[in-house]
């Protein structure tokens, strides 16, 4: 256990996190939005390692990890016992999608379904980095991960990502929201939402990694951004399971996302136009689903 | 005052004295009715303490973790398969140095599913940093929670315990049992004060990664801690005699052992034939005792050897196996008297809930006596 020194950032420059991480910049904005009165419960995964290597520490706030699968469980009996001694900190746990769509989903499903009070935050990168990009749930269809790689008869990840935000929205949950590092004003006052509303709630904010996904450090951002562009994701908020406020956008072709990145590549060499046109095809039917086409008028306008 | 009463029960009682303010189980046989009358304590309010109906074993003691490392007192309770899926989340507990206490209501482990009692699962944990207190009876199972409490929350000590008693054959079991009064309780045991709690006004990060730089010296701490608990056990148990009149200041004890030549060691219920069959088996001019083992881990290794120094002969009674290799505690006993030149013997008996009597015992003392030992004891030989 080590101490944290002072400081006006809560989590501090001095972790060991890749140039350009996306999931360093959500852990930052996270704390912004939190402040000070907060109790994090991490799971096993790069951010646990980046942010934490005995003696050292990044986290300006008490910061427990305990495994890679319970980190809802262990959040829960924190709850409780600030609940029994009558204190008022905020639990937030904070998460890879691996943790998150895998391996802790009986651990988060059991607490939603108790309704603590938590604030549960998924940071998806869209795969297992900490082991070495493998294929977690979160893997976006097409995907090469290293234990779903493309070949010379494998065009990577055939599953499609689930749907976590909506599994967590069926257990009742009163506050379901998904976000991007790349639009951090939104994800800040998410989190803020989150965290002052009672019960569970759940985001998943995108955050790419440019070591898993292969581009370079300086672009996460646009990388976030192109997400959202493409309509691969989708920014929107969940009340009481009913989908409110999605992010509109003028849509691009999915294609100038994932030309720029490493674990699509074989999609183009040689050209996959049929593999392409399938992930156009999620990427439209995510827009119908969300309504977030801006029309060719309403743009104009 | 004494009371009869199911075991399970008085677990229930004591830990109810104990003033847990997080409590987080699951239900398993036979482990279900000390969780069933904590849910209706915390139901009627006798008991001030969250209760978290979790949904596995995991996740209870992943809850309790939580709740400990936030500064509260914790409870929980399992057997067999559940701790079996306890067991990333007991080697973080002891890593982490949250002082849980947790009964385990001892049960064989599957295949084949078996509910009946042996003591493979607790034994199965043995590395995993919990502190391993066996009872003999009912009595003797619900002042080992007030001890454990005590040890493990003991700054010097702050590591997790099991207080481990035999599935059905004390779950289930009415005993007559005293219990101590809340005042008693409170006397003996005081509030929880936690050495350490994630606190934002004092942030500080726990369960972080170590290279191989400092792995090591957590490992060694918790070891040297392991130590300190065999004093801070002894203490603790002699306090809880002077106030209750039921000293426990003993890792081991004996058992008409002074003059004896064969000694039996043992741990848990099947003491409590072995000592009658002993009886018998004195009247009969044999020079026959029992060596209890209480704690197991810390193991009494040089308490085991000072007790057994004058016997010539020593039959360990193992209710687990280490498959490939014989028993745990007759392979620790062995080497706890390395180079004594007492003759020792190991039996693995009574494995998934098969019944011991009295002749049993008496055989397995005229088996060792014959040199004959290391050994499955009573194998139906006509189903194998
Ligand atoms: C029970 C268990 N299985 C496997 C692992 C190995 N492991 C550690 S982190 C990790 C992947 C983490 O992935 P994710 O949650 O997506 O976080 P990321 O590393 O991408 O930040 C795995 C497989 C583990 N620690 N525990
Ligand atoms: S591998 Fe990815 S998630 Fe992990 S530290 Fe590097 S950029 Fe961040």
């Amino acid at each position: 256990m080590a101490e944290v020194e002072g400081g006006c950032e809560l989590f501090s420059a001095g972790h060991r996190a890749c140039g350009g991480c996306g999931p360093a910049l959500a852990a930052r904005l996270l704390l912004k939005a939190t402040g000070k009165n907060t109790i994090l419960v991490a799971s096993t995964g790069c951010m646990e390692v980046f942010s934490t290597p005995y003696p050292e520490t990044a986290w300006g706030v008490p910061w427990i990890h305990s495994l890679f699968e319970n980190a809802a469980a262990v959040a829960s009996g924190i709850e409780a016992s600030l609940k029994r001694q009558g204190r008022s900190e905020k639990v937030v746990c904070v998460c890879g999608d691996g943790a998150t769509f895998d391996i802790g989903v009986l651990c988060i499903s059991g607490a939603f379904e108790r309704g603590h009070d938590i604030t549960y935050i998924c940071y998806d990168n869209e795969a297992y980095m900490n082991t070495g990009i493998q294929r977690s749930g979160a893997t976006p269809y097409g995907a090469s991960t290293t234990t779903s790689p493309a070949g010379s008869c494998s065009l990577g990840n055939t599953l499609r990502k689930k749907d976590m935000p909506a599994i967590l929205a069926a257990h009742g949950s009163p506050y379901v929201a998904t976000a991007s590092i790349a639009y951090p004003n939104d994800f800040v006052q998410k989190v803020e939402r989150a965290i002052n509303t009672p019960g569970p709630c759940y985001i998943q904010v995108h955050a790419p990694c440019c070591t898993g996904w292969g581009f370079e450090a300086g672009e996460t951002l646009a990388m976030g951004k192109l997400a959202i562009e493409t309509g691969l994701w989708v920014n929107y908020e969940m009340v009481d399971g009913v989908v409110e406020k999605a992010k509109k956008v003028k849509r691009k072709p999915v294609e100038e996302y994932l030309s720029k990145q490493k674990r699509f590549r074989h999609l183009f060499k040689p050209r996959r136009d049929d593999e392409i046109a399938k992930i156009q095809a999620i990427a439209d039917a995510n827009a119908e689903r969300f309504g977030i086409d801006i029309k060719a008028k309403e743009s104009s306008e | 005052m004494l009371e009869f009463m199911e075991g399970s029960h008085a677990v229930a009682e004591i830990v109810k004295r104990c003033r847990p303010q997080v409590i987080a189980a699951y239900p398993i046989t036979p482990q279900t009715h000390i969780v069933e009358d904590l849910a209706q304590m915390v139901a009627n309010c006798e008991i001030d303490a969250e209760y978290i109906t979790v949904e596995s074993e995991f996740s209870a003691l992943s809850a309790c973790l939580g709740a400990s490392a936030a500064g509260s007192r914790v409870y929980s309770a399992t057997t067999s398969q559940g701790l079996a899926l306890m067991f990333e989340v007991c080697f973080n507990a002891a890593g982490m140095r949250q002082p849980i206490v947790m009964t385990i209501a001892n049960r064989s482990l599957g295949a084949p599913l078996s509910i009946w009692n042996d003591q493979q699962d607790s034994i199965s944990l043995r590395d995993s940093g919990w502190l391993q207190l066996y009872a003999e009876d009912n009595q003797e199972t619900a002042d080992l929670h007030m001890i454990a409490y005590k040890v493990c929350e003991d700054h010097d000590i702050l590591l997790p315990a099991f207080v481990c008693f035999d599935g059905f054959i004390l779950t289930h079991t009415y005993e007559p049992v005293a219990l101590p009064s809340q005042e008693e309780a409170d006397a003996y045991l005081p509030a929880f004060n936690p050495y350490q709690r994630l606190d934002a006004a004092k942030p500080l990060s726990m369960g972080m990664y170590a290279t191989p730089e400092y792995y090591m010296e957590f490992r060694y701490e918790i070891d040297q801690a392991m130590h300190r608990a065999k004093q801070a056990l002894v203490k603790a148990g002699r306090e809880f005699g002077e106030q209750f009149g039921r000293d426990y200041s003993g890792l081991v004890e004996g058992y008409r052992l002074d003059d004896a030549d064969v000694a039996l060691v043992a741990m848990g219920s099947i003491c409590g034939t072995v000592k009658d069959a002993i009886d018998e088996m004195r009247e009969a001019g044999r020079k026959v005792g029992l060596l209890k083992i209480r704690t197991y881990r810390p193991f009494p290794a040089s308490e085991i050897a000072d007790a057994l120094k004058n016997v010539s002969t020593v039959a360990v009674l193992d209710k687990n196996i280490s498959l490939g290799n014989g028993g745990a505690v007759g392979t620790e006993v062995k080497s706890a008297l390395y180079g004594s030149g007492i003759s020792v013997y190991d039996y693995i008996i009574a494995l998934g809930g098969r019944d011991v009597r009295k002749r049993d015992i008496a055989a397995v003392v005229d088996l060792a006596e014959k040199g004959k030992g290391d050994m499955f004891y009573g194998l139906r030989t006509e189903v194998l």
